[in-house]
């Protein structure tokens, strides 16, 4: 009888660390949260048929896709498909001021280099830095080579117009480009977030690399809540701006661009990435049929309950026009939704109480 | 989605029903025992004959082994298809296969099943007579010097015996000894039979085997039988060129021909070899018995018993592989443990099998180590896909014999074993963690190098724990379990232990 109380106390500190640090799984199931066994098998195996992965693998036939379907996509100013043709990258660059080269099949945004302006015989890179032109056909050659793309295998250098940013979230973002992550589920956009590139992340907008990511609510594309490697977050490290204030702009025409990236494509589970550009409005960026789960960290909230919804839909809801799904999405889970529903600041001052 | 779920749930149903099945069918019919220890060992030794034909009528004779101390005959069998196959008993027990006409190389092979026992003798055997044997000079003052020596300090035929053989043995070596071993270098095993008969000792040679499970293309080893009156003692003979890593000195010596008559004789034929396979496996005693009697069920005693020792051998290996498989399923999709290439740890595994685990994995961290630096000069070159990783193999297998020629000057044999690296695969591991350690920075590379490490150390625990080994070679049907226990992990969709401390920001208060 002692001994069983004996061990008892012994383990108790421990238990209760644990059970700060872990979740059971019952806990996570009723937050909704997704795991990567149940993304692989019931939404990316199930609804994203594999002979569709070459259409997002590869960026530059998902921008012709895209062209094809009327879906707004950075500029193409050309391609460089062989050696022989790195030569003509000075007559194809001439007379365009900012301009991004990157690779077709590169992943994780390796490969990319930004140009913002030119100098006379050099340009100026987005981080300040001049570039000459022979080292743009060295960087070319690269991409070509495969030095960028998964396995290095043979690729092709994509040059298409730099996007001008929104002035409303330029002040959000260290150096790199601050992009809309929306997963979209057989149509439907259910939940959304922007990644905020920082210095930790050098520049670079992967989560797990260390950049923040902020959710976003489906009803007006306002921040829910933010976080940089898993610990919430009030406020951008760099630029010290409070993530609260952010907002993406023409949210919902974005959304509808990344519900009709379903129709484009056909995969049912889908990650789209897409910017604001300040004259031409959402642009989509890159297509990604793996979408990871952090989305749901940044959110805050699972995407279990939704998915569930999405699932449940009749045949004949799957060919309501896009604008129409953004409209019940938003429904839905626009205030459905703890976060959205308890309001911005709310969110963050109880954020701020338990930091 | 529920209707399609039936073939599935059938599926598992009739695998894990038929692999049990099977286990308790060879439990019960068989007697095969479920736990390991409770029998009595029996090896499978295989002799594999070729010769080369060139249509005359061949006729090829090989020794059989008999019963001696440690060992007992249990039974004993040939395949060879259109030779007739005599065991021909007596004085000298041998198998003889005989054909009219064959062209070609040929393969011929006898197994015998013998148990450990300790019941036999030496077969009786009288005393051999003493030859005379002269050297020349200095050899011969150097014979009677050690010959001399060995006598002061015996006091009959097996002390002389085993004290000349100490000498040759000793380091560092006698100037006599060096000698002797410098002059008969290749036929020492008959100067010491030579010398033995020059101080008055009845001796012999006699061609034996170690056993040691799993081995493959193994020759038979001199040894030396001397006499007493009517008793004798067999020899070990130092100083022969034998791979110290692969060499046990422990393991028990089976006699394949114990009277000094030749092991193989071939008419009719020419560049023939024998090469012996053995395998360990464990019976009751019963089962030894009944299978003597009759192996009429042969097609229900299906098992891998029945196939050559040679390739029962390598099945042994193989039938652990789903046990590694498993292993890796249960930490990948349970854990969420992640590895570079999702089957490498096996291979890791099997090869810490052959290494014993602390060294495999030193080794393993030298190699890789060393590789990546190798590795990351390498990527400033700039070279195409294909010529890096096949620079990456070559300097791998440089790495390789460095060590391995290292260890064995520091005199620390063990480091002979690093070459049981699979190292195609070692060379896709350096290239890979390379990569994404220029991706995903040196914290990535830790992860799943750790990750891929701890699978491989799991997957051996399992793999060399002797009573799964027991039920993998002993049980098909265990197989079958495992694949119905892969399959039903494909299906699980719950959450991994590493999320639940990923998502903990998820809580709700």
């Amino acid at each position: 009888m002692w001994r069983c109380a004996m061990s008892k106390l012994a383990f108790r500190p421990l238990w209760q660390a644990l059970r700060r640090r872990l979740m059971l799984p019952l806990q996570l199931h009723q937050a909704g949260v997704l795991g990567m066994n149940a993304r692989n098998r019931l939404y990316i195996s199930r609804y994203n048929p594999r002979t569709l992965y070459p259409l997002v693998d590869n960026k530059l036939k998902t921008k012709r896709l895209a062209e094809q379907a009327g879906i707004a996509v950075p500029e193409l100013i050309g391609t460089i498909q062989s050696q022989h043709e790195v030569e003509t990258l000075g007559q194809q660059l001439s007379g365009i001021p900012a301009f991004v080269i990157k690779p077709a099949k590169g992943s994780g945004g390796k490969g990319i280099v930004v140009v913002q302006s030119c100098e006379g015989d050099y340009w100026v890179r987005a981080n300040g830095s001049p570039i000459m032109l022979s080292e743009l056909k060295r960087h070319a050659s690269n991409i070509l080579a495969g030095l960028h793309s998964l396995g290095g295998s043979p690729d092709v250098a994509i040059i298409e117009r730099c996007i001008q940013f929104d002035d409303s979230l330029q002040r959000f973002s260290y150096e790199g480009v601050p992009d809309v992550r929306v997963i979209v589920c057989r149509g439907y956009p259910v939940m959304a977030m922007t990644r905020l590139a920082t210095r930790a992340s050098d520049g670079k907008a992967n989560l797990h690399q260390g950049a923040v990511g902020v959710g976003l609510g489906l009803a007006n594309g306002q921040a829910l809540h933010g976080v940089q490697n898993g610990l919430p977050m009030m406020q951008h490290p760099d630029t010290q701006e409070k993530l609260s204030e952010l907002f993406i702009p023409q949210w919902q025409d974005l959304l509808v661009l990344a519900a009709r990236c379903y129709d484009m494509t056909g995969l049912g589970y889908l990650g789209a990435d897409i910017v604001i550009d300040r004259q031409h409005g959402p642009l989509l960026l890159e297509l990604n049929a793996r979408p990871g789960l952090a989305i749901q960290l940044a959110n805050g909230a699972g995407l279990l309950p939704r998915l569930k919804v999405i699932d449940a839909l009749a045949a004949a809801d799957l060919q309501r026009p896009a604008e129409e799904r953004v409209a019940l999405c938003q429904q839905w889970f626009g205030a459905g939704h703890p976060g959205a529903a308890c309001g911005m600041e709310d969110h963050f001052e109880s954020g701020t109480d338990r930091l | 989605m529920n209707g399609s779920r039936w073939p599935y749930i059938a599926l598992i149903l009739l695998l894990l029903s038929a692999g049990i099945a099977q286990i308790l069918h060879r439990h019960w019919v068989y007697d095969v025992p479920l736990l390991p220890g409770k029998s009595q060992v029996v090896w499978s030794v295989e002799a594999r004959v070729e010769l080369s034909t060139d249509g005359d009528p061949v006729r090829a004779v090989l020794a059989r082994p008999s019963n001696q101390p440690g060992f007992m005959l249990l039974r004993e069998s040939g395949a060879s298809p259109g030779y007739g196959l005599n065991f021909i008993d007596g004085g000298n027990p041998v198998a003889e296969w005989t054909k009219r006409t064959a062209s070609g190389r040929q393969t011929l092979f006898y197994r015998a099943d013998v148990l450990e026992s300790d019941a036999y003798e030496l077969m009786p055997e009288p005393a051999p007579a003493v030859t005379e044997s002269s050297w020349p000079e200095p050899y011969a003052s150097a014979v009677g010097q050690l010959l001399a020596l060995a006598h002061r300090t015996s006091a009959d035929n097996f002390s002389l015996a085993r004290e000349l053989l100490k000498a040759f043995a000793a380091e560092p070596r006698a100037q006599h000894v060096e000698l002797l071993i410098s002059e008969f270098d290749q036929s020492l095993p008959q100067l010491l039979v030579d010398m033995l008969n020059k101080a008055g000792v009845p001796a012999r040679l006699v061609y034996g085997l170690r056993l040691q499970d799993g081995r493959r293309q193994q020759q038979l080893l001199p040894y030396i039988r001397v006499w007493q009156d009517n008793r004798s003692q067999v020899f070990d003979i130092p100083l022969q060129a034998r791979n110290p890593a692969l060499f046990d000195r422990n393991a028990p010596l089976l006699l394949w021909e114990q009277r000094g008559e030749p092991v193989l004789e071939v008419s009719g034929g020419y560049d023939s070899q024998v090469r012996f396979a053995m395998i360990r496996r464990e019976e009751s005693t019963f089962a030894s018995v009944a299978n003597r009697l009759s192996d009429q069920h042969e097609l229900l005693n299906f098992s891998i018993h029945s196939l050559p020792v040679e390739e029962q051998a390598m099945f042994k290996t193989i039938l652990l592989l789903p046990i590694g498989a498993l292993v890796v399923c249960l930490l990948r999709i349970l854990v969420g443990i992640r590895t570079s290439g999702t089957f490498m740890p096996v291979l890791i595994a099997v090869a810490f099998i052959q290494t014993s685990l602390v060294t495999g994995l030193v080794g393993f961290l030298l190699v890789v180590a060393t590789g990546l630096v190798i590795r990351s000069y390498l990527s400033r070159l700039n070279l195409l896909l294909v010529a890096r990783i096949s620079a990456v193999i070559i300097t791998v297998i440089a790495i390789i014999g460095l060590f391995s020629v290292a260890s064995y000057k520091l005199g620390l044999t063990e480091g002979l074993k690093i070459t049981f690296f699979p190292m195609i695969i070692l060379s896709w591991t350096i290239e890979r963690m390379s990569i994404l350690w220029e991706e995903e920075g040196g914290r990535e590379v830790m992860r799943q190098g750790g990750g891929s490490l701890l699978t491989a150390v799991v997957a051996y625990w399992a793999m060399s724990d002797p009573l799964i080994r027991h039920l993998t070679f002993n049980y098909i049907g265990v197989q079958l379990v495992i694949l119905a226990l892969v399959l039903m992990l494909g299906t699980y969709t719950g959450y991994r232990l590493l999320e639940l401390r990923r998502f903990v920001a998820l809580r709700h208060e």
